[in-house]
């Protein structure tokens, strides 16, 4: 069978062509640029427009925050440019406090679901789990071009939301109702919060469509030899996130369905008879907007997961590849992974501690909370075990994976005094709040997807990135993160709430004026830097160091047995054989084994 | 060919079979959600107590019929009875399509009752079984589509298709909504 032709057998057992299977090759070998760039079932080709639709949108989410760093950091300055920018969404050159609130809304939104859960699941997603477990592909590859264009359906409309008249929607990223049920209650809440659904619905399928996709390819469509013990840690990691995905997505989407009859059809879900300036009383009767919070933070919880295990997975691989020296403590990863999916489910109540819940409803979160730590500290354990002694080489993707367990440090650490409700009442809706999960999730995360480009780009498009960039942009953007989200901490323990359009008009937040300056000054900067990583990108696709040999950093997993430009298909001849874990690094005085090499007669037991 | 491919089916589950049992999973969640949803809301103030339709009961006994006629839909397609098997498979399909003009009846009925599903007037335990209902429905809907793909198929003689595989998986999602409905019924009258 020729390459083209083992494509439509894509599994070795149980799969069947349909009775004139044979046909379809003739017209496949000459694609078309519609078929291989745009309506591409490549898995390797849909996981690139999942990294580039993402990158667009960290430029524009990365931009809005600039905007309104600038609001918070001159909160008496005017900037002519931003009404040349913005329009009347910044009159006379001063952010408006809709459009304030609508950039950070959009912000959250986006960061959280366009980048950090499709560009980052949907990249490496797509990219590694057919390269590593040796498959031609996913089990459906027509489900999984569909959930791109679902993704890039959502974006257009999201995109859409930020030209509509009443502006987007301004409620913050968890759309909490009555802003998010009630037209009238502010000017995003009106199409801008239609848009917001529509988008968000649009989401939910892409993201059900290839986590469906991701678990039945990992389970079933494994080449000979791949036992689960023996993949990767980045596809057990891409596993569980696909399987938390699959499980809570839907519960968001019936949050949403009932937020959208409130909205529409005028049904008391979550609205009841509150008060509304210029409206009046609701005739709403019996609405419980706190319902909406569990339903959201079901999801919402398992989601910061969603965003970080991926992240976690490549850290362990690109740690061990890099160090030399097999992963510390395989089975542990793998537990914990679990561990924390289940917990995952199990935890959404800490975001409501300040709701009116039980205090002994309450306490039994805090403990089920404070559990997530553990399977946590076993990672970080992990790492620096595996890094302990390690022979390490100090690759950008290696730099970036190092400043992840960094981050995850720091950033869990804050996560423990949260998780205490006591500690929360204080806590919540502060600063505190913001940097812990900047730090834990929003940079961590960004930093696990910046090693993996590294690390993987290589495979990508058969090129190096430029290291002399890649190492600027490391130290920039670690040290600016530190710089930007570690005072925040301060600030949040002096109480000074999120979500303010000017603190300069409180007294007790006057003494951060400066500071606040400082934060906006470091943000500028970090997000330069990330300009000069995306040229770092695209420069490199077209002018990059080519890669010249088959396994650059000379690892042991099978994508790099493909060739240097692999096809649709990915290997050439026959899927190769595993025969071993994918982490026989040093082993026996050989620096490494591939898992494609037969265990030999004298070889030792790990 | 044929008996290699029955031969290794039975060692392992088709990847697209497995990809449906996992989005039943997924289908099973969203319920879960909105039926967990309405325990919350019925034990807060101001809930609704009203008799269901009786109408209810009827579109259970015709959805659970519909299970048994595709399921002998499936094993005629297996004997190679195409003649009852198509006959079948639009039984199944129109019972589907009974099913959910019952289940408006149901929701006619309510609002003759004077119970307002939706509207500033409407109590959210009628509205929650107009969405729960709902989003039933359509994914019974789902089901009839998927029924008029395989009965188009099964009517155009050009294509030959001896795979039983749609009508297996077509089956077991007929199931699945059923079993998922008989849920929400008790559900609704000694869960919820
Ligand atoms: C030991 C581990 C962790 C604990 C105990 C913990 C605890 C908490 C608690 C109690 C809150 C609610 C604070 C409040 O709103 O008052 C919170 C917020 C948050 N956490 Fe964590 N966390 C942990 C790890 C993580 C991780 C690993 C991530 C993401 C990858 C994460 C992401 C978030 C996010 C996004 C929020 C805020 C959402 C919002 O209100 O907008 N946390 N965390
Ligand atoms: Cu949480």
């Amino acid at each position: 069978m020729s390459n083209e032709a083992v494509l439509h057998a894509p599994a070795e057992a149980g799969l069947h062509q349909d009775a004139h299977g044979d046909h379809h090759h003739e017209h496949h070998h000459h694609e078309t640029f519609i078929s291989k760039y745009v309506f591409s079932q490549d898995h390797k080709m849909i996981a690139k427009q999942f990294l580039i639709t993402g990158m667009v949108w960290a430029v524009l989410g990365g931009l809005m925050s600039v905007l309104f760093r600038l609001q918070l950091g001159y909160p008496d300055s005017t900037f002519p440019i931003l009404q040349d920018l913005l329009g009347k969404w910044a009159e006379g050159g001063k952010i408006t406090p809709e459009a304030y609130y609508a950039l950070v809304t959009t912000h959250g939104t986006v960061l959280v679901f366009f980048v950090l859960t499709a560009g980052l699941s949907g990249t490496f997603a797509n990219f590694l789990i057919p390269l590593q477990i040796g498959a031609r592909d996913m089990a459906s590859p027509f489900m999984n071009m569909l959930s791109y264009w679902f993704f890039f359906a959502a974006s257009m409309v999201m995109l859409s939301s930020l030209f509509v008249e009443t502006g987007p929607f301004s409620g913050g990223w968890t759309a909490y109702p009555p802003l998010s049920a009630l037209g009238d209650a502010s000017p995003g809440s009106k199409t801008g919060m239609d848009l917001w659904l529509i988008s968000m619905a649009l989401f939910v399928v892409s993201s059900l469509l290839g986590g469906l996709n991701y678990i039945a390819t990992i389970l079933n469509m494994r080449t000979k030899g791949m036992s689960m013990t023996r993949m990767p840690l980045t596809i057990w990691a891409l596993f569980f996130t696909a399987v938390l995905g699959v499980l809570s997505f839907p519960v968001l989407f019936s949050g949403f369905i009932l937020l959208i009859f409130d909205r529409n059809f005028g049904t008391s879900f979550y609205l009841s008879d509150i008060f509304i300036n210029g409206v009046g009383a609701l005739p709403n009767e019996g609405g419980s907007a706190i319902l909406y919070q569990h339903l959201f933070w079901f999801l919402g919880h398992p989601e910061v997961y969603i965003i970080l295990l991926p992240a976690m997975g490549m850290v362990s691989e690109i740690l061990s590849v890099n160090s030399r020296k097999p992963i510390f403590g395989y089975m542990a990863m793998v537990g914990s992974l679990f561990a924390i999916a289940i917990l995952a489910f199990l935890v959404w109540a800490h975001h409501m501690f300040v709701t009116g819940l039980n205090p002994l409803l309450g306490s039994v979160f805090v403990l089920l909370t404070l559990l997530i730590a553990l399977p946590s500290a076993i990672k970080v354990f992990n790492w620096l075990t595996t890094l302990w002694r390690g022979n390490i080489r100090f690759t950008p993707g290696m730099m970036f994976s190092i400043g992840f367990v960094s981050l995850f440090i720091s950033g869990g650490l804050t996560g423990i005094w949260l998780g205490n409700s006591a500690l929360d009442i204080h806590l919540h809706d502060t600063y505190f709040v913001v940097a812990h999960f900047h730090i834990v999730m929003g940079v961590a995360s960004m930093f696990g997807m910046f090693a993996g480009i590294y690390h993987w780009f290589p495979k990508m498009y058969g090129r190096f990135l430029n290291n002399t960039m890649g190492y600027i942009h490391f130290w920039v953007t670690l040290a600016g993160a530190y710089l930007i989200f570690w005072p925040m901490h301060y600030q949040g323990l002096a109480g000074m709430p999120r979500r303010y359009y000017d603190y300069s008009a409180w007294e007790s937040f006057k003494q951060f004026t400066e500071l606040n300056r400082f934060i906006s000054t470091v943000a500028m900067i970090v997000f330069a830097v990330q300009l000069l990583f995306l040229f770092n990108f695209f420069y490199s696709i077209f002018k990059g160091r080519k890669v010249t040999t088959l396994n650059p950093w000379g690892s042991n997993t099978l994508e790099w047995t493909t060739p240097i430009n692999p096809g649709h298909g990915n290997w050439v001849g026959e899927i190769p054989e595993v025969h071993r874990w994918a982490y026989d690094y040093g082993k026996d005085g050989k620096e490494f084994i591939g898992q494609t090499t037969p265990v030999g007669a004298d070889e030792t037991h790990h | 060919m044929e008996a290699i491919v029955k031969a290794s089916e039975s060692k392992r589950i088709h990847p697209q079979k497995f990809t449906l049992w996992v989005a039943m999973g997924s289908i099973i969640m969203m319920f879960a959600g909105l039926t967990s949803a309405y325990i919350v809301k019925k034990n807060q103030s101001s809930w609704l107590e009203f008799d269901l339709p009786v109408v209810f009961g009827y579109s259970t006994a015709v959805i659970l019929i519909s299970s048994i006629t595709i399921h002998l839909a499936a094993k005629s397609f297996k004997a190679r009875e195409m003649a009852r098997y198509r006959t079948l498979i639009t039984v199944t399909a129109v019972l589907g399509l009974l099913f959910m003009g019952m289940q408006v009846m149901g929701f006619i009925d309510l609002e003759a009752r004077n119970i307002a599903l939706t509207g500033a007037k409407s109590n959210s335990a009628a509205s929650f079984l107009l969405v729960i209902t709902g989003l039933h429905m359509l994914h019974v809907l789902g089901g009839v589509i998927a029924i008029l793909v395989i009965f188009i198929k099964a009517y155009s003689s050009r294509i030959k298709n001896y795979s039983s595989l749609p009508i297996d998986m077509i089956g077991t999602y007929w199931h699945f909504v059923d079993i998922l409905w008989v849920y929400l019924f008790i559900f609704y009258n000694w869960i919820g």
